[in-house]
């Protein structure tokens, strides 16, 4: 009952609120005003149930804090602990991706495909930004100008030097990667809430130049007629050209993920961690500070350039409209709501993320809505993600999953 | 040298820089207290521009005029960026008080993109026309190239504001809580000061602070839209920096050394390039002084 009665009192705050904002709305141009009341009523209602759910999640929150949600293996848990099963679902999921475009395409009709691509670019961005935010700790929110540096790369080259986009593949991400050590040099210093801000005002710092140089990114226009992807000098039609980006963008994803996925396990990997964990204790450990930070950011860069030149090429055209904050908040989105860390976390929500608003198309007008509410959510409620990061941990004898995985919310 | 368009530049400088000011006290009030970049301050200052324009609006299509909608609006645009102010700190950054560092600050982020978007949905994304409020006063006539009536206004507006929150936090029961709470929360609890409310109470100044940032700014460039926010509150983190984050008269003072330098740079470089000199400027700061112009330097403990 008191639930119901305080529940009331935030829905009756919630109207009060919104009453300007949602219900009036003044058109300057007709001289008038127009009210708006319904909205109120529905403003109210939702508010008195989120505030009532709400509730539940908190003290269902607090009273779960002592048995945390560790204690049952999470699906990636026993997806690593069980070689067989990981097994099967990795070649499953490989042969849908392999022949996706034929199942879902057919004639002239490649829309789905285009949609994949598109997807499979942020699920690389992802992995990427996986690596800077999740494994290494540093939050970028200007990763996408790595973007634009790759894309703008092959846009160029291949205006200017006629360059073929195999050649230009590498040197975008190469570019991206000579960007992120530019960019990290004089960071490295910084605490995270300041590296945040720095990296945003890099990312806002891109798009302005980029909107501005007229003469050589050709402004806020952009460049058009960027070459597709060429294969051996073959012609081909719209939908083949579709499908072949279809599965550059595959080999890359499967690449991010082989290389990712070594990386986490290696020294370098298992530096980051300490480092995002503990900078001071790890510098005490021998962590080099300078380096391991450094990498983080150039490896997190190399895979934003080099899927920036896929997009360049696959979209035609580039405009610095790709390559704003919301971009580069999208991206973090996804790493956030995947899992910080965890690969298959990344994959699922950089995926959802792109393709829900896609299909569904009445939600895509509240996607970005619906966004930075999941991410103030999913921060209260559930901060390690949809999946959750599992570490690799060795068993002795007797004393196996007694210490935990260190990675449910706390430090 | 054209002395005289140096001093326009000037002049312009100080009435943005204070603008600047007013919106980086918000940040850095938070910040000294939980050290937490609330980076949807920009957000609320957004609400209260478009707050006052609703008011505005509905004000003068009833026919009334002049100083009394401008008074009118500013205080309904404070009231409610002061409730949003509030209702943010409970909701996004209340729950994670004792989480990692990451944890709030990408809860903030999502604050404000969610906010942008629910005032770009329920009103509109484009850019709306912002009433001239301020009346001609016949004698700025004489200097009107350096100072219009508007920016009289914002320069004793901001000046009066800053003044009361100085008084406010020297001399009010809640200002000497406040400050204690920023010196050491734990032990401000343990002396019997009641934390969650200085908390509540800074969101709140600082959006009351936002919001008349917001009213005055509005009628000055006269025009808003969902994305002022934005960029403003990035700017006046930056002016925070500045100054040292956590230093209250650091913000005033980062927030007019931004204002001319941005000013400056605009006017001599190009004006294309304006972000850019904020952005540089901040990137210089953090990388030469990181502690700001008046901030002691921290020493990490451990």
């Amino acid at each position: 009952m008191a639930h119901l009665k305080r529940s009331f009192g935030i829905g009756l705050w919630f109207m009060f609120l919104t009453l300007p904002l949602v219900v009036v709305r003044v058109n300057t141009l007709s001289q008038e005003v127009q009210w708006r009341w319904s909205n109120l009523l529905w403003v109210g209602v939702g508010a008195f149930a989120i505030a009532w759910f709400w509730q539940f999640s908190i003290n269902r929150r607090a009273a779960g804090r002592a048995s945390t949600v560790a204690d049952k293996p999470s699906l990636a848990q026993r997806l690593a602990d069980d070689p067989v099963l990981s097994r099967r679902v990795l070649l499953g999921a490989a042969a849908v991706a392999i022949v996706f475009p034929w199942l879902v395409s057919t004639g002239q009709n490649f829309y789905h495909v285009n949609v994949m691509v598109s997807a499979l670019i942020f699920v690389v961005l992802g992995l990427g930004l996986n690596i800077t935010v999740g494994l290494a700790g540093l939050l970028d929110l200007g990763y996408i100008a790595f973007f634009a540096v790759g894309a703008y790369t092959y846009a160029l080259l291949s205006k200017n030097f006629d360059l073929g986009f195999w050649t230009c593949l590498p040197l975008g991400g190469l570019m991206g990667m000579l960007f992120g050590v530019i960019l990290g040099f004089p960071i490295l210093r910084l605490r995270g809430d300041y590296l945040a801000i720095v990296t945003l005002g890099f990312g806002a710092i891109t798009k302005i130049v980029l909107e501005n140089w007229d003469t050589l990114f050709g402004g806020a226009a952009g460049l058009a007629n960027i070459p597709r992807p060429e294969l051996f000098g073959l012609l081909l039609d719209g939908r083949q050209k579709s499908v072949y980006s279809y599965y550059i963008v595959l080999a890359l994803v499967a690449l991010t993920i082989f290389v990712t996925n070594r990386l986490k396990n290696s020294r370098i990997g298992h530096a980051w961690m300490a480092l995002r964990e503990d900078e001071i204790a790890s510098v005490a450990m021998g962590v080099d500070m300078a380096r391991t930070k450094l990498s983080a950011y150039a490896l997190g860069a190399f895979w934003a350039g080099l899927v920036g030149v896929v997009f360049a090429a696959h979209n035609n055209f580039i405009n610095p409209d790709s390559f704003t904050f919301m971009d580069s908040a999208m991206v973090l989105a996804m790493v956030v709501l995947g899992g910080m860390g965890s690969i298959l976390g990344v994959i699922i929500a950089a995926l959802a993320l792109k393709l829900l608003p896609e299909y569904l198309r009445a939600f895509a007008e509240y996607r970005m809505l619906v966004f930075g509410a999941v991410m103030v959510l999913m921060m209260i409620f559930r901060p390690q993600g949809l999946i959750s990061d599992t570490r690799r941990k060795y068993d002795y004898d007797g004393a196996d999953g007694a210490n935990g995985e260190g990675d449910h919310g706390g430090k | 040298m054209d002395f005289q368009y140096l001093f326009e530049l000037l002049c312009g400088g100080i009435v943005k820089g204070s603008i600047y000011a007013l919106i980086a006290l918000g940040y850095t009030m938070v910040y000294g207290i939980i050290q937490l970049i609330n980076f949807a301050h920009g957000e609320v200052y957004m609400i209260g521009a478009f707050v006052a324009f609703i008011v505005a609006g509905v004000m003068t299509l009833s026919g009334y005029s002049g100083l009394t909608v401008l008074l009118l609006a500013a205080v309904v645009a404070v009231i409610y960026s002061a409730a949003y102010g509030y209702t943010l700190e409970k909701i996004a950054y209340r729950p994670l008080r004792n989480a990692p560092r990451l944890s709030p600050l990408i809860s903030a982020i999502g604050a404000s993109i969610f906010l942008m978007n629910y005032v770009q949905l329920a009103q509109t994304p484009d850019f709306l026309p912002f009433p001239e409020l301020v009346p001609e006063f016949e004698f700025m006539a004489p200097i009107e190239r350096y100072l219009s009536s508007a920016d009289l206004v914002i320069l004793i507006v901001t000046t009066l504001t800053m003044a009361a929150l100085t008084v406010l936090i020297k001399y009010t029961r809640i200002g000497k809580a406040m400050r204690a709470t920023q010196q050491d929360l734990v032990m401000a609890r343990l002396v019997g000061i009641n934390v969650d409310r200085v908390i509540s109470a800074t969101f709140i100044i600082g959006s009351v602070l936002a919001a008349i940032a917001g009213v005055l700014i509005a009628s000055r460039t006269g025009q808003i839209n969902a994305a002022i926010g934005f960029v403003a509150g990035i700017k006046a983190f930056t002016a925070a920096v500045l100054g040292g984050i956590g230093n209250v008269p650091g913000a005033v003072l980062g927030g007019l050394v931004l204002g001319i330098a941005e000013t400056l740079g605009a006017g001599y470089i190009s004006s294309a390039y304006e972000d850019v000199f904020a952005f540089a400027l901040l990137v210089l700061i953090l990388i030469l002084r990181p502690a700001g112009l008046l901030g002691k330097a921290v020493k990490q403990k451990v």
